[in-house]
């Protein structure tokens, strides 16, 4: 773990309200950050990473709730394909988040936690936020967006929106829209979460949390991250620390322990109503529709270099919704780099042990 | 980056004039627009099937899209580029005729390159063998051959000329050697034409 490249606890107060898509403002708006390598003297060097659905600013540091090593280590850190070395890497919570950036478990104007009182966000808005944040750090323009997943549609909306900020755009496994069967899964968790007794219509910050909802909500997603292959090969039908089954509803099977694992765990660091808020906002994401329908329309404004990666095992955002990113940056003759990697990892293997996503990153931040 | 570029690919990487704007389809490994975004400030973008050449060329600062071509030219928007390069892929198309005019729909100008199905080695394994020639330029058998469409110099010239399009400039090859026009359908392993419309 590399303590000595990261500084802990940062935070940025916005200096204005926040306007957001909804018409409501947010004020005061709070960005949880942190930082990893040098930032250079005419500020050229920075790469702001945007973290997925249930990511934060810990990209390559120790979580300090889990304790666990930062979330993309190993692509992160000296030497590595994104090298602080070279790079300063930005990384910050998203607003609706629960690390330290404003979101339902802060406190709105009455001085309790907003709840659902928060307002509802979008990605633009996450990316709208970013930006004035890059701003007050006097960044005025990114060598490079980075993302993967939800991180990926606020390195397309950032580059859509604010085209001046950004010199290189990186989407990985990711998407411009998010399609039907997306929005059917996310409404899934969030009606786990709030037919859980203790949401009490989310006002549960002074008692009992829904942990029994978001961990649901949490094994639905799950599945979705991984692939038919992956589950099969790491569990198959083997059974939980027993020689039989035991015809009862106890987790018999190696997948449902490793779910109920995965989903008990994501309660002690994940705050429910923020599940609701971002997934919220990754279901109202089009970009296109954003732009007059046409997602070409989007990007007419930049000059960015871009990348698109997907996965071949990747059924939530699959080669298709890349390849019609890629279609738009074409149409609008923009410089893209488009490949789709094999990886038996599903769609969480931008995270995980992917060499030829290394050469890829590497190859083209350094171009 | 001086690698040493096949000798249909040299003559297009001379010819290409500085600083245009040129889509190489079926790039490979990008060896092509090495040379001209290096050499000559080209804004150079690939189009490749092969997922690991796509890795290869987006490794070493390229913008490849991975896709085929048969389907994803039609993406391009009309004149979008200078040169359209498809260089020793034509044969391979499922439909030769609709790749040249898409071709000359996404770029001013193309570079078309391809072995040359008449020339003598070949038209002897057939006449004398009785089979389908297997030789330097065609070196894979005839049921594992990507090459679906095999094509001649006259057949091209003629296809060319059906679609409306001219004959800017052509080079031939035998062997690594550029050599002359004449007799060239029986003497040429590989041919290069440029077009335009």
């Amino acid at each position: 773990m590399n303590h000595n490249v990261a500084d802990k606890a940062k935070s940025l107060r916005l200096n204005a309200p926040l306007p957001l898509d909804s018409g409501r403002e947010l004020a005061p708006v709070e960005i949880a950050y942190e930082t990893y390598g040098e930032l250079n003297a005419d500020k050229s060097n920075a790469i702001l990473i945007c973290h997925a659905l249930t990511g934060d600013q810990y990209v390559a540091s120790t979580h300090p709730v889990t304790g666990k090593p930062g979330w993309w280590e190993r692509m992160v850190g000296p030497g590595k394909p994104i090298d602080t070395d070279r790079f300063h890497i930005i990384c910050a919570n998203v607003i609706g988040s629960c690390m330290g950036s404003t979101g339902p478990a802060s406190d709105g104007e009455s001085g309790a936690p907003y709840a659902m009182q928060f307002p509802v966000i979008t990605i633009r808005d996450m990316v709208r936020a970013l930006d004035v944040m890059l701003g007050q750090m006097g960044i005025e323009r990114l060598y490079c967006v980075v993302g993967g997943s939800m991180g990926g549609m606020q390195a397309l909306s950032l580059a859509a929106n604010f085209p001046e900020r950004v010199a290189r755009v990186l989407a990985i496994a990711t998407t411009a829209r998010h399609s039907a069967q997306n929005i059917a899964f996310h409404e899934v968790g969030r009606q786990a979460i709030m037919a859980d007794p203790n949401w009490q219509a989310g006002d549960y910050y002074n008692g009992d949390t829904p942990d029994s909802g978001l961990a649901v909500a949490r094994m639905a997603a799950h599945i979705t991250y991984l692939s038919e292959e992956g589950l099969t090969e790491k569990f198959g039908r083997r059974l939980q620390d027993r020689d039989a089954k035991s015809f009862g509803f106890d987790a018999d099977f190696q997948v449902e322990s490793y779910l109920r694992y995965q989903g008990s765990g994501f309660t002690q660091r994940f705050d429910a109503n923020s599940y609701l808020y971002i997934t919220r906002a990754m279901d109202y994401f089009d970009l296109a529709e954003e732009h007059g329908g046409k997602l070409g329309n989007a990007f007419a404004q930049s000059s960015a270099r871009f990348c698109v990666v997907s996965f071949d095992s990747d059924w939530l955002y699959p080669t298709s919704e890349s390849r019609h990113i890629v279609h738009a940056l074409n149409a609008a003759a923009l410089p893209v780099s488009f490949v789709e990697l094999s990886a038996p990892f599903g769609h969480d293997s931008f995270l995980l042990d992917v060499p030829a996503l290394d050469r890829v990153v590497e190859g083209f931040l350094s171009a | 980056m001086s690698e040493t570029l096949r000798p249909d690919l040299s003559i297009i990487a001379r010819e290409v004039p500085a600083g245009a704007r040129v889509l190489d389809i079926g790039c490979g490994d990008g060896a092509l627009m090495a040379a001209l975004s290096d050499n000559k400030g080209v804004d150079a973008r690939g189009l490749e099937l092969n997922a690991s050449q796509v890795e290869r060329c987006v490794a070493r600062g390229l913008s490849v899209v991975q896709g085929d071509a048969d389907s994803d030219l039609a993406e391009y928007p009309n004149k979008a580029f200078d040169y359209a390069v498809l260089s020793q892929t034509l044969q391979t198309s499922a439909r030769p005729d609709q790749m040249l005019e898409q071709l000359l729909r996404v770029g001013q100008q193309a570079f078309v390159s391809f072995p040359n199905f008449a020339h003598w080695r070949t038209r002897a394994a057939l006449m004398f063998g009785g089979k389908m020639p297997v030789t330097r330029t065609l070196p894979v058998s005839w049921f594992e051959t990507p090459n679906i469409h095999h094509v001649t110099i006259v057949d091209f010239r003629e296809l060319v000329a059906a679609q409306g399009a001219r004959i800017e400039r052509s080079w031939y090859f035998a062997g690594d050697q550029q050599i002359g026009a004449s007799g060239a359908n029986w003497r040429a392993e590989l041919a290069l034409f440029q077009l335009s419309r």
